[in-house]
């Protein structure tokens, strides 16, 4: 990926001239650019390599981002606007303790207990909440059963709505243009991407969640799976299971 | 706005490039910036529509070059510019900001845009035949280029939802029905879709018209 000069030029120079005198996001990132040097070494160092994620990060990161990021925690933080324990919680939050674990959950209840499967297919945001799972992008569920007739796969082609409760922040992939513009229009074919072909009297159901209903898939049970108790079935069940993108 | 985010139905980006064991983020500016934008969005009273507005304004070269958190910066950045809040001064006139004892429950009860307490009668019912109008509008929209002028079948009725094209123009919330909207997936894409696969699409009742009107 090029490094792109226009980002910081335009944006920027525009927004770090609004004001002067200290207080400012432009004196804010003026103040923290040698302190800050020793970090991003380090940031950098972590990335991968290859994927779309790891380059992206890394090409934002020469372009500045950790400082600007920094600059504008620190001005926001002096303002009253945010609180930096705050930050620091919601980070756990959605780094540790929300993730596809919480959806794995509830596709593992739904195949032990009839009784829950039809309610959550019936009204998912309440029955997803009985297992203690709601709030920010989940406030309005649906939850889409696959079968041995019809298979759904949910995308968002404007933006990057998923569900957060149960499945947690989505990958990288999920968010960028290969995904988002082909899922709609040629769904068999990314589905082959994924290792994933379907015979063609499959019927394929495409969810554009780009608005204000958030999806999950309730994936088949995988045969063989029988014997198993719930919290064996939960570990089958994967995030791309959940996204449709993947059998279970 | 018929801008770059708009990408249903495109081709050209190449394949689906997937990490092995992807972490949640891939810096630690990253995390912060996520972390920002819901706190800060939180104090300022800042909606999605808002957000997604501002990163619908980047434009399109900037779009596909940033990284996701790159354009949520984007975002915010210009968002806090826009209510004066990158100058001097402390903040006034916004919602304290949100403790860490509070986070969990806040963001655990969520930010829903559904009125239920709003009663509007709904236009359309479950099985109706509509079509999605033609519309281009300058600002934010949630109605897809891909899904205009096209005819669809009124699949669900999801109730009272504020409406983001008008929240993101900052007049409101002018309260209407969002509708699950199946289409075949040969009205979208022609005649060599498979017959049988269909697309589902969350439409604001603006968005809608009766199919038998289509044309006039």
């Amino acid at each position: 990926m090029a490094c792109s000069g226009r980002f910081l030029d335009s944006f920027e120079s525009r927004m770090f001239d609004l004001a002067d005198g200290s207080g400012t996001l432009s004196t804010k990132l003026a103040g923290i650019v040698g302190e800050s040097n020793r970090e991003i070494g380090m940031a950098s160092g972590s990335q991968g390599s290859g994927h779309g994620g790891a380059d992206h990060a890394h090409d934002a990161e020469e372009r500045g981002m950790a400082l600007k990021v920094k600059a504008l925690e620190q001005l926001l933080v002096e303002k009253g606007v945010v609180d930096r324990a705050a930050l620091d919680r919601l980070v756990d939050l959605y780094e540790r303790q929300v993730g596809p674990r919480n959806g794995a959950r509830v596709v593992a209840r739904a195949w032990t207990d009839p009784a829950y499967r039809m309610r959550l297919l019936a009204d998912a945001t309440p029955a997803i909440a009985e297992l203690g799972y709601g709030g920010s992008q989940g406030e309005n569920m649906v939850v889409v059963e696959n079968t041995a007739a019809v298979h759904n796969l949910v995308v968002c082609t404007l933006c990057s709505c998923y569900p957060w409760p149960v499945l947690g922040l989505p990958p990288v992939w999920y968010k960028s243009p290969p995904y988002r513009s082909r899922a709609v229009k040629d769904p068999r074919g990314v589905l082959a991407e994924f290792g994933m072909t379907l015979p063609t009297e499959t019927e394929i159901r495409v969810w554009d969640s780009s608005a204000e209903i958030r999806y999950l898939v309730l994936p088949r049970r995988p045969a063989g799976s029988e014997g198993l108790d719930e919290a064996a079935l939960a570990a089958l069940v994967t995030r791309d299971g959940m996204i449709g993108v993947a059998p279970v | 706005m018929n801008s770059i985010h708009d990408l249903g139905g495109m081709e050209g980006f190449g394949p689906i490039l997937r990490e092995a064991d992807e972490p949640v983020f891939h810096a630690g500016w990253e995390r912060r910036m996520f972390a920002l934008a819901a706190a800060a969005a939180y104090a300022v009273g800042f909606g999605d529509d808002h957000i997604r507005r501002e990163i619908e304004r980047v434009p399109a070269l900037d779009y596909l070059e940033s990284s996701y958190y790159e354009l949520w910066y984007r975002g915010i950045a210009s968002l806090l510019e826009e209510r004066g809040l990158l100058g001097p001064g402390r903040a006034q006139g916004l919602t304290p900001a949100v403790a860490a004892a509070d986070v969990e429950r806040v963001w655990g009860g969520g930010f829903s845009t559904r009125l239920p307490e709003v009663r509007v009668q709904p236009r359309f019912e479950t099985g109706d035949r509509v079509r999605a109008r033609n519309l281009h509008p300058h600002g934010h929209t949630r109605l897809p280029r891909y899904a205009r002028g096209k005819r669809g079948l009124v699949q669900a009725d999801h109730g009272v939802f504020s409406f983001a094209d008008s929240m993101a123009r900052g007049d409101g919330p002018e309260p209407q029905h969002v509708y699950t909207v199946m289409f075949a997936a040969r009205e979208l894409w022609g005649a060599d879709a498979p017959a049988a696969d269909k697309l589902y699409l969350d439409l604001w009742e603006a968005y809608l018209e009766p199919a038998a009107e289509a044309g006039r």
